[in-house]
C-alpha cells in the first residue's frame, strides 16, 4: 500500500541531534545520561530568576561542523530566539532555539538507493536549542515528578526538504545522517536513549499533482524501524481517507509502537503560539569565515569521500565501499585491518562477508567484535604468505572470534600451518593415485575434470594442509607422467 | 486598534492567567487606551530599517566546555513548593 | 554629629581615619530605620544581623589596611538583586518567601568591597511602575510629602535615601526607574550605559532595557558606587567588556569647552512650567561654568513611550513565564490540575500592572500582531537610537528634564495606566538607545517639592557625565536640600 500505484508519499523529516559537548548549552552543568534525578542542575538551567545564558563554544564549533558536511550556507550573523510555551519540563516556559536566522541553512544529504541510483536531499535549516527535562509519570499518584537533568542539553534541529518519497528512503536518510553525525563526533545517534530523534511530517497527494497534501506530523518514533513503520501506516490511513471520500486533518499523531498504529494528539494539544521573538539576553552570534575555514581544516573524512577513495584508490567495489563506509567504526575498522598488511580487497571480503555475518548472528555491532582490526589483519597476512589456506584461515577466524587469540597462536597450537614441503605432498599424492585407479584412468582417456576429485582427496589426506597450488602442480605432473 | 473581550480571553489563557468576568471590562478598556497610544508608530514610514533587538551592537561571548560541579540539587529543591524523593512535583501531566 | 546626615565621600574619609566605626555607622543606620521606615515604607527586608556581621568585617579590614571606599558603608539594594540566603521578593507576593541559593553579581561586588548591606528596598512588583503603588509590600512614601509617591520603580531605594536610611541605594532602571524616583526625591540617581553593569542575578523585567545603578546623596558619592559595581562578568552575555575608568579621578569642575545639547522636544505643553524655570536656571548655572549650550532635535522623542510599551511588555511576559510554581515561589492551594495550578498561580502571585503588562506583551507577539507591534517597535527603537547618536555628533552631553512634573498624590494615576506611563517620557528614550543617564536636583516646586534635571551621555561616556553633574552640584546646593521628617 505504501507503493500505491496512484498515491506518492510526501516525507519531511525534523531530527533533534543530542551534542555530545561535557557541558551543557548554557552553564556549567554536566550532560552525562542517567545521573540520579536533579544531581546536574544549577540556578541557570533550572531558571531561577535573574539568571542568564552564556554559550558553549564547543556546540558553534559542532553546528559549523555539521554544517560544512551536509554541505549547507553557514550564515554570518545568526540569531537566537525564545520559543514560548508553558511544560513543567521547561523551566524557563520558553526554549531558547533559533528561528529567523538559523545558523547554517540550505545543505544536502546524498542517499544511495538500494537501485544503485543516488538521490539528493535537502536541508532546510540547522539551529542550535536546548533540550527539555524529563516529567515521569508512571507509578505515581496523581501526580508527575520532573527531573530537569536533561533540561539545558544542546541539540541540533535537522530540518529535511519534503524531498523524501518512501519509507525506505526515510530510513536511509535517517542511517545517513546519524552516519554523518558520528563521523563528526559530535553525536553518539543513540536513538533508545534519546540522542537522535525524528518527527516525520508524511503528505500523500496523486501522482502528477504538484501541489502538497495536507500534512501530518509524527511523534514518539524512537528507532529507524519504527519511523519506517509509522510512515507506511500513516501513508495508507491517509490514502484511505481519502479514497473513502475524507479529508486529512492537519494535525500531530503519536505512533504507538506496541499497537502498531497511531493516534491523533488533537484536543490534548493547546492550541500553540510559540511568540517567537529574538533572545533578548543573548547578542546575534558572528561567524568569521577564517572560524570556517579553521573548523574545516580539522573535519574528518566523511562517508562519501571516503567511499569514493576506497573504490578509486583502493579497487573496491562501490559496493563494498557504500558497505565499509557505512559507519565510521567500520571504515576505522577496514583501514586498520589494511595497515596490517591485508590486501584491501581480501580485507574487504572477510569483513563484509566473514565477520559482518558473524556479527549479525551475535547481534554484535562492529566496535563490539571479538576479533580486532589488528588480528583479521594478520590472519589475512598468514593466507597471503602462503602459511595457511583460506579454507583453514575460516576455521581459524572462528577460533578467533571465540577465543579471542592471536592468529599466530592458534595455527601453531593447533598445527593448522601450510604444508608446502614437496617430498609431503608427493608421498600424499602417490597414495591417494594408488588408491583411486579407476580415476587416474579415466582422467588419463580425457576426463580431466576427475583432477578436481583427486586433489580433493589429497587435501583430505592432509587434513587441509597441503598447499593446493603445490598439489595441483604435483598432481597434474604425476598424471600426465 | 481597539481589542475585542474574546481576544482578551485567549490572551490569557497564553499567558497562563485567570481572568474572571468582572476583570475582562477593564483589561479591554486599558489594553485598548494603550494600543491606541501604540498606533501612532504607524505614521512612521519603517521599511527600510533594521529592527534593534539589542541594545548594543556587540557579539555574543562564548565560554569554553567545561563541567563546572555546581551541585546545587538541594539548594533548588529547597525553595520548590512540593518535592517527593528529589524531584519537583506537580500535578499529573496527561498526555 | 549625626552619622546619617553625612555623605559617602565624608564617611569613607572619617572610617578611614578612624572618627567612625563601621559598626557605629551602621547601628546608627538600623536606629534611623527602625524609627523612620514604618513611616515611609522604603525596605521590604531589614538585615540587621547580617549587616552588623558586615560592619564588624569591615572594622577588621579598616584595621588592616585593606579597606576600599566602599568598606563599611551601609548600603540598601533594590529587592531584585538576588542575595544568597536573604529572602529576595521583587515586591512581589509570588517571591515573598523566596530565598536564592546564589547572589546578584552587584551585591557580590559590593560585598566583596566591604560595603553593609542594611536591607532590601521597596520597589514596584517587578519593577512595573513608576510610583512604587503597585509593590504587594505595600506603597513607598515620598520622606518630602508623605501623602505622595516617591516615584518607581526604584522607590524604596530613593526613599531611603531621601530619608537618610542609607548613604548610597542600588536601583535598576528599565524605562526610568532609577531617574524618575531620584527626581521626585530630590536624590542623584545614574542609570549607566546598558552592559555597564552585569544583570546576573537581578530578577529580569525587559532584559535588552534592564539596567542597575546606583543612587546617591551625589553624583560624587555614585560614582564611588559605580566604581564598585560596574565591570565586565562572564556570567552576562550582554556584559560590555571595557575596562572601567576611575570615575572619582575623572570627576571635574571646570566645563569650558564642553557642549550642551538642549533637545527641543524635551519642553513640551504638558511639562510642569516650574521644571521648565528649573531647567532654564540649570542652563545658565552650566553657562556661567563655561558649558556651550546647543539646540539640538530628536524627532522621534515621542514615540518613545508606545515603542517601550511594546518591547518591555513583551520581554517581560517571556521573562515571568518561569512563575510558574513548579520550582520556586508562590503555588496556589491544592490545584486540581496542571493549567489549574498555573493559571492559579499566576493569577495569585501577580498584581494587576504585572498581569496587564503580561498580557500586553503576550498579545503583541502572538500570532498575526508579531510585525505590526514587535517589530514595527523594534524598527523605531532604531530611529530612537540613530537621534540620539546624531545629536551627538554635535553636543557632549544632553540636558532634559527628568520628569514632566513633581511628586503626584498616591492613587491618582493608578487606574489609568496611560497616566501613569506618559511620566516615563523623558526617560523611556534613554533605555532605548543602551545610553548612560543621570537625574540630579535643579530645583523645587511651589509646593517645596524636589524637581530634577537630567543629563545624557554618549554609550560609556560615564565619567564626563558623573563629572558634568559634580561640577553642578559644586555651584548649587540644590543636592543638599533635606525633607524634614
Ligand atoms: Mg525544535
Ligand atoms: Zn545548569
Amino acid at each position: 500500500m505504501a507503493n500505491d500505484p496512484l498515491y506518492e508519499t510526501i516525507i519531511g523529516l525534523e531530527v533533534h541531534a543530542q551534542m555530545l559537548t561535557r557541558s551543557k548549552i548554557f552553564c556549567g552543568c554536566s550532560t552525562t545520561f542517567g545521573a540520579e534525578a536533579n544531581t546536574q542542575i544549577c540556578p541557570v538551567c533550572a531558571a531561577f530568576p535573574g539568571v542568564l545564558p552564556v554559550l558553549n563554544r564547543e556546540l558553534v564549533q559542532m553546528a559549523i561542523k555539521t554544517g560544512l558536511a551536509v554541505h549547507g550556507t553557514i550564515r554570518e550573523r545568526s540569531e537566537f530566539a525564545r520559543k514560548n510555551y508553558f511544560y513543567p519540563d521547561l523551566p524557563a516556559g520558553y526554549q531558547i532555539s533559533q528561528f529567523e536566522l538559523p545558523i547554517i541553512e540550505r545543505g544536502e544529504l546524498t542517499l544511495d538507493l538500494e537501485s544503485g541510483e543516488k538521490k539528493r536531499i535537502g536541508i532546510t535549516r540547522i539551529h542550535m536549542e536546548v533540550d527539555a527535562g524529563k516529567s515521569l509519570h508512571e507509578g505515581i499518584q496523581g501526580a508527575s515528578w520532573i527531573d530537569l537533568n536533561r533540561t539545558g542539553t544542546p541539540l541540533l534541529e535537522i530540518v529535511s526538504e519534503p524531498d523524501l518519497r518512501s519509507s525506505r528512503e526515510a530510513g536511509a536518510y535517517l542511517k545517513k545522517l546519524r552516519s554523518i553525525l558520528r563521523y563528526l563526533q559530535v553525536c553518539d545517534g543513540n536513538m533508545e536513549e534519546g540522542s537522535f530523534r525524528c518527527d516525520a511530517n508524511v503528505s500523500v497527494r496523486r501522482r502528477g499533482d504538484t501541489r502538497l497534501g495536507t500534512r501530518t506530523e509524527l511523534k514518539n518514533l524512537n528507532s529507524i524501524r519504527n519511523v519506517m513503520r509509522a510512515i507506511d501506516f500513516e501513508a495508507d490511513r491517509q490514502i484511505d481517507l481519502l479514497e473513502s471520500g475524507g479529508t486529512i486533518v492537519q494535525e500531530t499523531r503519536l505512533w504507538d509502537a506496541n499497537l502498531n498504529t497511531s493516534r491523533s494528539m488533537r484536543g490534548k494539544e493547546e492550541a500553540h503560539d510559540y511568540r517567537y521573538f529574538p533572545e533578548p539576553d543573548l547578542p546575534p552570534l558572528v561567524i568569521t569565515r577564517e572560524r570556517i575555514d579553521a573548523v574545516a581544516r580539522q573535519l574528518p573524512e566523511l562517508p562519501d569521500a571516503k567511499a569514493i577513495r576506497f573504490s578509486r584508490e583502493l579497487g573496491l567495489s562501490e559496493y563494498d565501499a557504500g558497505v565499509l563506509t557505512s559507519s565510521r567504526e567500520m571504515a576505522s575498522f577496514f583501514e586498520e585491518t589494511v595497515q596490517q598488511g591485508a590486501h584491501p580487497k581480501t580485507a574487504a571480503n572477510w569483513i563484509t562477508v566473514e565477520l559482518l555475518g558473524r556479527l549479525n548472528r551475535e547481534g554484535l555491532e562492529i566496535e563490539q567484535s571479538a576479533v580486532t582490526p589488528r588480528r583479521l589483519g594478520r590472519l589475512i597476512g598468514l593466507i597471503q604468505s602462503g602459511d595457511i589456506s583460506g579454507k583453514i584461515a575460516k576455521q581459524v577466524f572462528e577460533l578467533m572470534f571465540e577465543t579471542e587469540a592471536d592468529p599466530e597462536r592458534i595455527v601453531a597450537e593447533r598445527g593448522l600451518k601450510q604444508v608446502s614441503d614437496t617430498g609431503a605432498i608427493e608421498a600424499a599424492v602417490d597414495k591417494v593415485l594408488a588408491e583411486n585407479p579407476t580415476q587416474v584412468q579415466q582422467y588419463r582417456e580425457g576426463k580431466t575434470k576427475v583432477a578436481g576429485f583427486l586433489v580433493g582427496q589429497v587435501m583430505k589426506a592432509t587434513r587441509g594442509k597441503a598447499n593446493p597450488a603445490a598439489v595441483n602442480a604435483i598432481l597434474q605432473a604425476k598424471l600426465s607422467g | 486598534m481597539s481589542i475585542q473581550a474574546e481576544t482578551v480571553k485567549q490572551v490569557a489563557v497564553l499567558a497562563r492567567l485567570q481572568l474572571d468576568d468582572q476583570a475582562v471590562p477593564p483589561l479591554v478598556e486599558q489594553l485598548s487606551n494603550i494600543l491606541k497610544l501604540v498606533e501612532q508608530l504607524n505614521e512612521l514610514d519603517t521599511r527600510d530599517v533594521v529592527p534593534m533587538s539589542h541594545a548594543l551592537d556587540m557579539p555574543i561571548p562564548e565560554r569554553p566546555d567545561e563541567v563546572v560541579n555546581t551541585n546545587c540539587k538541594d539548594a533548588l529543591l529547597a525553595n520548590a513548593p512540593d518535592s517527593v524523593q528529589g524531584y519537583f512535583q506537580v500535578p499529573k501531566i496527561i498526555e | 554629629m549625626d552619622p546619617t546626615q553625612i555623605t559617602l565621600v565624608q564617611a569613607h574619609a572619617m572610617l578611614r581615619s578612624r572618627q567612625i566605626s563601621a559598626r557605629e555607622l551602621t547601628t546608627a543606620f538600623l536606629e534611623r530605620i527602625a524609627r523612620i521606615n514604618p513611616i515611609i515604607n522604603a525596605f521590604i527586608t531589614v538585615d540587621g544581623e547580617g549587616a552588623m556581621a558586615a560592619a564588624r568585617m569591615a572594622d577588621e579590614r579598616l584595621a588592616q589596611g585593606t579597606a576600599t571606599p566602599m568598606t563599611g558603608i551601609p548600603v540598601g539594594v533594590k529587592d531584585l538583586f538576588c542575595t544568597q540566603h536573604l529572602t529576595t521578593t521583587c515586591g512581589s507576593k509570588m517571591l515573598a518567601r523566596f530565598r536564592p541559593p546564589y547572589e546578584s553579581t552587584v551585591t557580590r561586588k559590593l560585598k566583596e568591597a566591604g560595603a553593609v548591606i542594611l536591607g532590601k528596598t521597596n520597589m514596584d512588583e517587578f519593577a512595573m511602575g513608576s510610583s512604587n503603588e503597585t509593590s504587594w509590600f505595600g506603597p513607598v512614601r515620598n520622606p518630602w510629602d508623605i501623602r505622595r509617591i516617591p516615584g518607581g520603580s526604584s522607590g524604596g531605594s530613593a526613599a531611603a535615601l531621601a530619608a537618610r536610611l542609607a548613604l548610597a541605594t542600588i536601583g535598576s532602571d528599565t524605562g526610568g526607574s532609577i531617574r524618575q524616583p531620584a527626581a521626585l526625591t530630590g536624590t542623584t540617581g545614574l542609570k549607566p550605559t546598558y552592559g555597564r553593569i552585569s544583570r546576573f542575578g537581578m530578577i529580569a523585567f525587559a532584559s535588552s532595557l534592564d539596567q542597575a545603578g546606583p543612587m546617591a546623596w551625589s553624583a560624587a558619592d555614585a560614582a564611588m558606587v559605580l566604581q564598585v559595581i560596574a565591570g565586565h562578568d562572564a556570567m552576562d552575555s550582554t556584559s560590555i567588556r571595557d575596562d572601567v575608568p576611575d570615575y572619582s579621578a575623572h570627576l571635574s569642575t571646570r566645563m569650558e569647552g564642553l557642549r550642551i545639547g538642549i533637545p527641543a522636544e524635551y519642553h513640551p505643553e504638558s511639562l510642569n512650567p516650574e521644571i521648565g524655570q528649573a531647567l532654564d536656571e540649570a542652563g545658565r548655572v552650566f553657562g556661567a561654568l563655561g558649558a556651550t549650550l546647543v539646540p539640538v532635535s530628536l524627532p522621534h522623542t515621542r514615540h518613545a513611550i508606545p515603542t517601550y510599551y511594546i518591547i518591555a511588555p513583551a520581554e517581560a511576559s517571556s521573562n515571568l513565564a518561569r512563575f510558574d510554581g513548579v520550582r520556586f515561589g508562590h503555588r496556589c492551594q491544592d490545584p486540581v490540575d496542571l493549567k489549574d495550578m498555573y493559571t492559579r498561580t499566576r493569577s495569585e502571585g501577580f498584581g494587576a500592572e504585572v498581569k496587564r503588562r503580561i498580557m500586553l506583551g503576550t498579545y503583541v507577539l502572538s500570532s498575526g500582531y508579531y510585525d505590526a507591534y514587535y517589530r514595527k517597535a523594534q524598527k523605531v527603537r532604531r530611529l530612537i537610537a540613530d537621534d540620539f547618536h546624531q545629536a551627538f555628533q554635535k553636543v557632549d552631553l544632553l540636558l532634559t528634564p527628568t520628569t514632566p512634573g513633581t511628586a503626584f498624590p498616591l492613587g491618582e494615576k493608578i487606574d489609568d495606566p496611560v497616566a501613569m506611563y506618559l511620566s516615563d517620557l523623558f526617560t523611556i528614550n534613554v533605555n532605548l538607545a543602551g545610553l548612560p543617564g543621570i537625574s540630579i536636583p535643579c530645583g523645587s516646586d511651589s509646593q517645596g517639592l524636589p524637581i530634577g534635571m537630567q543629563l545624557i551621555a554618549p554609550i560609556l561616556k560615564e565619567a564626563p557625565l558623573l563629572s558634568a553633574a559634580h561640577a553642578f552640584q559644586t555651584a548649587t546646593s540644590w543636592h543638599q536640600r533635606k525633607p524634614e521628617l
